[in-house]
């Protein structure tokens, strides 16, 4: 009976990820947090965003630069050059920052990458997410990361870059991205800092009800109406399945696909001792579903939970 | 008409339902797409093209959605429907409880009270920090005088081309006083404005051992400030390189004294939490010092121009002492004599 208490709460592959999230009202959620797979991925999606932002930039600036030239307009001068170079400078290190900033203060709570890999940000103790943590989570990410890779690429550009200084840079960002997989609920220094969290945020679309049965003129609700008389199935040929093998049925009812559905008709006649209902498993499974489902509902509203065949 | 048919139609779905759970579900169903339906636009940013009665109907569906999740919980054996539940109730919680503030909203208050609070709070570490470069100040000097060794030691050797002890008079004035051209100026200064930023954000992050990183560096970069300073007093040039130094320094240095500060806050509370638990001690002077992180940023940016092309366009000592304090003043004003109320 332990598991019956985990049934209905479907979500988190993981069991190590999951967690429980209590609302002001005192309603348990469940939530996962992000694995460190999802992690990676938004990240990538994030540098090669903005990464491609940065070259669209350069390709406008180039194309204005190139009609400047070419339109025959006079030389800008030396001293107003240096400036828009201290501009871009400065303008591309705010840019940097405001993406995650701005994407994270959204409703979303979550940069592109992240929303396409679907996790956000959350506060870890369940509160209200503050700006002042999400730039908290994000200045550090310039130290994890942007820092040491910039110092090391301007470093090797200019050729200044000792061998020591390039093995410490990438033991220092390699040490920063693994510090998730350090800890159980992958927190990142940012958001250890910053009292953050990244976890799942699933989005699932309402599915149509399974067997929704809709029978010629049933005056009689519970069980009795059945969406075709062809089907009826005793209490003994009910008691076999339990919770756990009915929403497998309820998976392979919402697919749809017909195999799947013959080999799960053909297991349940073996059981019960039916013979295959072939050509028609459709029709019987949706049945078989209806009635084991008013069966193991009834016995909730007493209190009695059966989580699968076994117990 | 159509909506009467629907009406019409819903009521014969509910009565054809063979489950009492079904029947629970197609009863509560129009709420839950109409609240999916809300917070679909709110999460895509687009609140004010709600409808007044959507934006009021909100509390009220999401308290019922919370109650429709409990009792499907206890009565529903539709794996599908109670993930959807779920998945929604998630999400109703995130906009219920989530962000209130935009990038806007929160630049306004931020700007507007936000930051002189969270430098205020840290007014303690501020003190300790400016302790230590003072100390780190004084070191640099006197171990020059007593050692000239060490200013080879202490000043990295890209910044001692000519400013080195035993310089005469005339080369040290030219460093103050010469005229660079104005490409490799403004370069320079985005140069620094990057060094600089380095500095502090490495204070700030390096608060985590405890602060003790933090306040090497702030020792180390003060001592290199001290030795230098010693060559040019040496030579009788004190006033005229503090005020070089001060044009951009005064907002300089009270940046790189305010991200140690940060630092050391962190460093602080990870040593000494009280009666918090480690990490929630540890989240809270994280939000303050990436306050106080915002505002160096800014600070640094200030500096960056200034250094870029105030202090080598201004050549007069006394207008550099004029604008390297008068900067300072303000910075100071700001952050501890301004008082806006909180809103």
């Amino acid at each position: 009976m332990a598991r019956a208490a985990q049934l209905g709460r479907t979500r988190g592959a993981d069991p190590r990820l999951a967690r429980v999230l209590v609302t002001p009202e005192g309603v348990a959620l469940d939530i996962a947090v992000a694995p460190a797979s999802a992690r990676i991925g938004a990240l990538f999606i994030d540098l090669t965003a903005l990464f491609g932002l940065f070259l669209g930039f350069m390709i406008v600036l180039g194309l204005v630069a190139w009609l400047y030239t070419s339109s025959g307009l006079p030389e800008v001068s030396e001293g107003l050059l240096g400036f828009l170079m201290i501009v871009f400078i400065i303008g591309v290190f705010l840019a940097r920052n405001a993406y995650f900033l701005i994407f994270e203060l959204g409703q979303r709570a979550a940069t592109w990458g992240k929303r396409s890999v679907g996790i956000r940000v959350a506060a870890r103790d369940g509160g209200r997410l503050t700006a002042e943590a999400i730039i908290a989570r994000n200045l550090l990410r310039d130290i994890e990361m942007f820092l040491p890779l910039m110092f090391m690429t301007s470093g090797g550009i200019q050729g200044t870059l000792s061998s020591f200084a390039a093995w410490s840079g990438v033991a220092w960002v390699g040490i920063f991205l693994l510090f998730p997989l350090l800890n159980k609920d992958r927190l990142r220094c940012g958001d250890l800092i910053a009292g953050t969290w990244v976890v799942e945020a699933p989005r699932s679309a309402l599915g149509g009800v399974v067997a929704s049965g809709v029978s010629s003129g049933s005056a009689d609700r519970d069980a009795s109406a059945l969406p075709d008389d062809r089907y009826w199935f005793s209490d003994a040929e009910l008691s076999v399945y339990g919770e756990y093998e009915l929403q497998m049925l309820e998976q392979v009812l919402r697919k749809g696909s017909t195999e799947p559905m013959a080999m799960v008709a053909a297991t349940i006649c073996a059981k019960i001792g039916w013979s295959a209902p072939s050509g028609d498993e459709q029709a019987f499974l949706e049945a078989y579903y209806t009635q084991l489902r008013a069966r193991l509902e009834r016995g909730m509203r007493f209190g009695k939970r059966r989580a699968d065949k076994n117990s | 008409m159509s909506s009467v048919a629907a009406v019409a139609s819903g009521e014969q779905a509910v009565a054809a339902a063979v489950l009492r759970s079904d029947r629970f579900r197609l009863e509560r169903e129009g709420d839950w797409v109409r609240l999916d339906a809300i917070i679909t636009v709110m999460e895509k940013g687009r609140t004010r093209r709600l409808a007044d009665d959507d934006v009021m109907a909100l509390p009220v569906l999401y308290r019922n959605l919370l109650s429709s999740l409990s009792i499907a919980r206890e009565s529903s054996l539709d794996a599908g429907l109670i993930a959807y539940l779920e998945s929604l109730t998630l999400r109703a919680y995130f906009i219920v409880y989530g962000t209130r503030t935009t990038f806007g909203g929160w630049a306004r208050s931020f700007f507007g009270g936000g930051l002189s609070r969270a430098v205020r709070t840290i007014s303690f570490d501020i003190l300790v920090a400016l302790a230590f470069m003072i100390i780190g100040c004084l070191a640099g000097f006197y171990l020059v005088e007593a050692d000239q060794q060490w200013f080879y030691r202490l000043v990295p050797a890209q910044f001692s081309d000519v400013r080195v002890p035993g310089a005469s008079r005339e080369a040290l004035m030219g460093t103050l006083f010469g005229q660079q051209d104005g490409e490799g100026l403004a370069v320079f200064a985005a140069y620094l404005f990057s060094n600089n930023a380095q500095v502090a954000i490495l204070a700030f992050a390096l608060g985590f051992a405890f602060g003790v990183p933090t306040v090497m560096l702030l020792i180390y970069n003060t001592a290199s400030l001290g030795a230098m300073l010693w060559v040019f007093a040496s030579r009788g040039l004190t006033v005229e390189f503090v005020g070089w130094l001060s044009i951009h320094g005064t907002t300089e240095l009270l940046a790189i004294l305010l991200a140690g500060a940060a630092g050391l806050h962190i460093g602080r509370a990870l040593g000494f939490p009280g009666a918090r638990s480690h990490l929630a001690a540890l989240s809270g002077a994280g939000r303050t010092a990436a306050q106080v992180m915002t505002g160096v940023v800014v600070m640094l940016i200030c500096a960056g121009l200034l250094e870029g092309f105030a202090r080598q366009l201004i050549q007069s000592t006394e207008l550099r002492y004029a604008i390297g304090y008068g900067v300072l003043a303000v910075w100071l004003l700001y952050f501890f004599a301004l008082r806006p109320r909180r809103t």
